[in-house]
């Protein structure tokens, strides 16, 4: 995509013309092409998802007690593997490359059915997720995401707490994400089914840096209706090291 | 007056193998108290505390999504319940097996086009088979919104509903939601259901 190109995208739309004023007056023209959308970041391997499932990173126990093996079995090889296959059966219907990032059709999901939504989403969502997961986290980051974390949340517990019911209150099936915006802030939001902040449709727009998965399919084998208890066990596995990595590349 | 959980009508073991003792308890005693706990809480000292449940249901877009998601979830667990009985599914008789022939081509067919509406729903949601101006026509909604409401797509009278949450089904049949819709037919109480269509009519 061309510079021009993506500066007409960016400035679609009154509000985001206002940000863009208000950035180009701050920074200059090159943080207008840094920022607006997820094309302009593909440079890190880390925003080049692929069309292919690879396979986990780790044993399907690896994440236990916290999530429990079957959970992460089935999760992988049913419900990932689906989203991966559909989203091929769609790139082939509807004339998407493959060998293109992902992210560049969830920039502009609109333009494709909801089965590609459903699947481009159900497959980008799912390959964040096990990647953010380790089988010790280190609990919380550290470094330059911990003191953003604390500036933009007060404190690393209010963050927990932000997210936690960002994650609770999504009703029905979806995600809740930590996001960096096209300001370079962090903020929490969350999506509905397979939806992300990537897509063009998203009502809060970013890059994420880390995703809880809250379909009941994520939990329901081992915590059935207490989708809290999930989420607090959930941040024993959270992979800081690699969120941190994210945050770096988006801010770079 | 509050809102409180409806008994089930049976004993929660008494779908099994179909549908488990587990899945019952957990749905009916977790899942549909917490719709009724959190409905209550949404209209406690607000205009609405008076109002039915038809009514909050009927105008759910029009007052908070806490009544949308919650006023639903209670009206539709309810309905879902009465719909079930052990001992059950065959086919249904009288006027609606008629008329779902007449409108379905016969009702293998129409056993076919619900499960399809339950399976292509994407996320949490319902399948339903609903009176519209005469007419029997399937629909699904999501999340916990229901034809009843202001916000409903396909808007209609409900004479038969399946729940296709993942928690409706998950214990026993994981990501398989097209077996647990295959086994819902064996549980499926037609003398309630052609009671409601004629009701409708």
């Amino acid at each position: 995509m061309t510079i021009n190109n993506s500066r007409r995208k960016f400035l679609s739309g009154s509000a985001k013309a206002s940000m863009a004023i208000t950035l180009g007056s701050l920074s200059g023209i090159s943080l207008l092409e840094s920022c607006s959308s997820p094309k302009m970041i593909a440079n890190s391997p880390l925003f080049r998802t692929s069309f292919d499932q690879p396979t986990l990173p780790y044993a399907y126990s690896a994440l236990e007690p916290y999530i429990d093996a079957k959970t992460m079995e089935i999760h992988f090889t049913k419900h990932a593997a689906t989203y991966a296959s559909n989203l091929k059966e769609a790139a082939t219907a509807e004339g998407v490359k493959t060998s293109r990032p992902l992210e560049e059709v969830l920039a502009k999901i609109s333009k494709y059915t909801p089965k590609m939504r459903n699947n481009a989403g159900g497959h980008y969502n799912h390959e964040l997720f096990w990647k953010s997961m380790k089988t010790r986290g280190e609990g919380k980051p550290s470094g330059t995401l911990l003191a953003d974390v604390e500036t933009s949340f007060r404190s690393f517990s209010d963050f927990k707490s932000q997210f936690a019911d960002a994650a609770k209150t999504r009703f029905g099936s979806g995600w809740a994400w930590l996001i960096v915006t096209s300001d370079k802030k962090l903020a929490i939001t969350s999506t509905a089914n397979q939806d992300n902040p990537l897509m063009d449709i998203a009502e809060v727009k970013g890059i994420p840096l880390l995703g809880l998965d809250v379909w009941e399919h994520a939990y329901y084998l081992k915590y059935q209706n207490k989708r809290a208890d999930y989420i607090d066990s959930w941040w024993n596995v959270v992979d800081w090291d690699f969120v941190q990595k994210r945050y770096d590349a988006a801010k770079a | 007056m509050a809102f409180t959980l409806p008994a089930l009508p049976f004993a929660p073991e008494a779908l099994e193998p179909h549908f488990d003792t587990a899945t019952m308890q957990i749905h009916h005693g977790k899942h549909h108290q917490a719709y009724v706990d959190n409905l209550n809480k949404a209209v406690t000292g607000t205009e609405n505390e008076n109002k039915s449940i038809e009514e909050l249901v009927a105008s759910a877009g029009k007052i908070s999504a806490a009544v949308r998601n919650n006023g639903g979830g209670h009206w539709n667990h309810s309905f879902f319940w009465e719909s079930l009985a052990p001992n059950a599914g065959g086919k249904p008789t009288g006027k609606l097996a008629e008329s779902i022939d007449a409108e379905f081509g016969s009702f293998d067919s129409f056993k076919e086009k619900l499960s399809q509406a339950g399976i292509a729903r994407f996320g949490s949601g319902w399948a339903w088979l609903i009176e519209q101006d005469g007419k029997l026509v399937i629909t699904s909604t999501p999340n916990q919104d229901n034809p009843l409401m202001d916000v409903a797509e396909a808007k209609g009278t409900p004479i038969l509903g399946v729940d296709v949450w993942e928690h409706a089904y998950y214990l026993k049949y994981q990501n398989r939601r097209a077996d647990y819709l295959a086994a819902f037919w064996n549980v499926v109480n037609w003398n309630v259901i052609g009671k409601r269509y004629e009701a409708a009519l």
